[in-house]
């Protein structure tokens, strides 16, 4: 059987603080397939970008890092020094969600992408430029050769996006990850965008990594998804099941808290309290404070257990039907 | 029944400049926008990044001097009153900004935040400060020793009702809302938003909403209105706007909402500059159904209680229906009834006596 593109293995990322050591992400499972887009989704602090800088190896040097990170089946984490060198922009690329943070305001949008073909692929700088207009048309930009010739501060905000997209597409790498790329975009923008994704990832059979917040974005455009929640993953399925028999409380809850545009007026879901604080989590169940199905078995830590076909979930009280019938 | 808020043909325009601060040309921020917010009501105020509605909601306040146009309160033209009674006048209007870390100053301990406003027109006498402050607390969802503290050991949510308390504080009679829950995470903004239904309700606040979030509007709002690069495309009830839309920019915000399972072909292009809008109709470059005389001709805003500002409103195809698949049903519903109880609310708290 042929290696997923990527498999994540127990990943453990732990920052120091001033007050103590801070594990941000605390064994963390999954893989992707060619072709295939799992998103990662949950609120500020879960780990989810965390999870994404440490599949890049962009994370601070300091940082404590455990587990197994494997593209392609070859392992990155444990190999000493620059197991990323020559790989980031070719084989794993990454998009961040502020474009004007990312492009370099003193080259223009065709330069930046041109630099990626000249450095990966050896491509002559002519020959660069003119494969750098053709991805800048390819990601819809209208007059390409005319924009190829722009500064990022000349563009959109929906424009710098694509630029960015070019640039990380322009290797056809093997992972791509996008982290909220489309959430300082205006709505209308944020649907081109990920049309066009969704479009060049089943040209291209790359495996996506979309890192959101935003559950509607997941319905729409993820086939896995994995929930996560301080630190953890809370629950993992096919994005249909996830939506139609969520299996973990926390993901009820979140359902119910996004403000849907059909139904009407009304009030929402809502789930108590904040988030812990990573130095000092609760035992156990680290929802249990916020959950309303929470006894005291939850101080014991639930693992991710399966409960169907490629779900599972890290509760006690699952499959939750049973709480429907007490 | 009159107006609370009225405005009138209400513009302003920002002069851009070059680098050698010559007038460029205007920014039409705000382009001959009117609209009445009846007592007690809620009116939301979407579009995107740059249409002006953030613009809009302070002329309202005259927090920005308009260029043209007047703007009532109470049938009293703000722009004529003088300072001095304009800041007495502030006693009633009051404003919620997005970001809760920069709207409090970090020098204030929150009872000093809350207890400004008290201070400033002499709403409670002398003394009496603390007990309200106390009560405001409670009253968004704090508990009563937060007053001594400082705004850095609140998180966002909390923050934000820190700063929804001081606009309380004075007794308003209009709050208005700019993007009030847009910096918060999905638990924590539905948190704030059931905060803010109540509060309406039970202080018979009226309230101006402004957002780019229309499943927020949805939660929310009465009534909606629509703007795009500086004007008011569509007016009208939510439950109207949402389920029958007129305008084809409506639509296509509508449409471009993730999570609706319709994978819609999403209009193309980008807002145009609002420094040289478009002639004509200012939505006909990205408008699929667009006419000659869309190009030619700026169409009014017209319909009565649900108005679009479309030449073709009459002849538009049926908006698609927008129905998010139920995908939990009765499963999800009855399991999320679990997370719907309503935080502990004290009976009345007076803020408003």
């Amino acid at each position: 059987m042929r290696p997923p593109v990527l498999e994540v293995i127990g990943l453990t990322v732990e920052f120091a603080t001033d007050r103590g050591p801070l594990r941000a992400v605390d064994g963390v499972s999954f893989r992707v397939g060619a072709g295939e887009t799992l998103a990662v989704v949950g609120e500020s602090g879960c780990g989810k970008s965390v999870t994404s800088l440490a599949i890049m190896g962009l994370l601070p040097p300091g940082t404590r890092l455990g587990g197994a990170v494997r593209l392609l089946g070859e392992e990155l984490l444990g190999q000493p020094g620059r197991a990323w060198q020559g790989r980031r922009g070719r084989d794993l690329a990454m998009i961040f969600q502020e474009p004007m943070t990312s492009l370099n305001p003193a080259f223009t949008a065709g330069e930046q992408v041109a630099e990626a073909l000249r450095l990966h692929e050896g491509l002559a700088p002519r020959a660069a430029m003119d494969r750098a207009v053709e991805m800048l048309a390819r990601v819809r930009i209208p007059e390409a050769a005319r924009r190829a010739r722009q500064y990022p501060h000349q563009l959109s905000g929906g424009m710098r996006q694509r630029v960015m997209i070019a640039m990380a597409l322009a290797c056809r790498p093997r992972l791509l990850i996008a982290d909220e790329p489309t959430t300082a975009l205006d709505v209308t923008v944020q649907a081109q965008i990920l049309a066009l994704l969704d479009e060049l990832k089943r040209e291209t059979g790359t495996a996506v990594v979309l890192i959101t917040h935003d559950l509607g974005v997941v319905a729409d455009h993820a086939d896995r998804v994995a929930v996560m929640y301080a630190g953890r993953i809370a629950e993992t399925a096919p994005a249909d099941t996830l939506f139609a028999r969520p299996e973990h409380p926390y993901t009820v809850g979140l359902l119910g808290a996004v403000p849907a545009i059909e139904g009407g007026a009304g009030r929402l879901a809502s789930i108590e309290g904040t988030v812990p604080d990573l130095r000092r989590p609760p035992p156990g169940c680290r929802f249990a404070p916020r959950c309303p199905f929470a006894g005291r078995d939850c101080e014991a830590q639930p693992p991710l257990a399966e409960v169907g076909a490629g779900h599972a979930a890290a509760c006690w009280r699952a499959p939750l039907d049973r709480m429907l019938a007490a | 029944m009159t107006a609370l808020l009225e405005l009138a043909e209400v513009a302003r325009h920002f002069p851009v400049r070059d680098a050698l601060g010559r007038a460029r040309g205007a920014v039409r921020a705000v382009d001959g926008v009117s609209l009445a917010v009846p007592p007690g009501s809620v009116l939301a105020i979407v579009g995107e990044s740059g249409c002006g509605k953030s613009t809009l909601g302070r002329l309202a306040l005259r927090l920005i001097e308009p260029d043209a146009g007047a703007i009532r309160f109470l049938g009293e033209d703000l722009r004529a009153l003088s300072p001095r009674a304009l800041r007495a006048r502030r006693r009633d209007m009051q404003m919620i900004f997005q970001d809760p870390f920069a709207s409090l100053d970090p020098r204030m301990t929150v009872e000093d935040a809350i207890a400004e406003p008290l201070r400033l027109h002499r709403i409670v006498p002398r003394g009496g400060e603390r007990a309200r402050v106390a009560e405001l607390l409670e009253r968004v969802g704090l508990r009563p020793e937060a007053a001594r503290r400082w705004p850095h050991e609140f998180s966002g949510g909390q923050r934000q009702r820190i700063a929804i308390a001081r606009a309380l504080a004075s007794g308003p009679k209009l709050v208005i809302g700019d993007e009030p829950v847009s910096a918060l995470d999905v638990s924590v903004q539905a948190q704030v938003v059931n905060l803010l239904r109540d509060l309406i309700r039970d202080l018979g606040l009226t309230f101006v909403l402004i957002s780019h979030d229309l499943g927020v509007v949805r939660h929310i709002a009465d009534r909606v209105a629509v703007m795009y690069l500086g004007r008011i495309v569509e007016e009208g009830p939510a439950a109207e706007v949402f389920a029958d839309p007129r305008h084809p920019y409506t639509r296509a915000l509508l449409a471009a909402v993730p999570g609706m399972g319709a994978k819609a072909v999403p209009i193309e292009g980008d807002p145009p500059s609002p420094i040289a809008p478009p002639p004509g109709c200012r939505f006909h470059p990205r408008c699929p159904h667009a006419e000659a005389l869309c190009r030619a001709e700026a169409p009014p805003l017209a319909g009565g209680a649900h108005a679009a500002a479309c030449h073709l409103q009459s002849r538009l195809p049926p908006p698609p229906v927008l129905r998010g698949p139920d995908r939990g049903g009765e499963r999800l519903r009855r399991l999320q009834s679990f997370f719907g109880a309503p935080a502990p609310q004290p009976e009345t708290t007076g803020i408003n006596a």
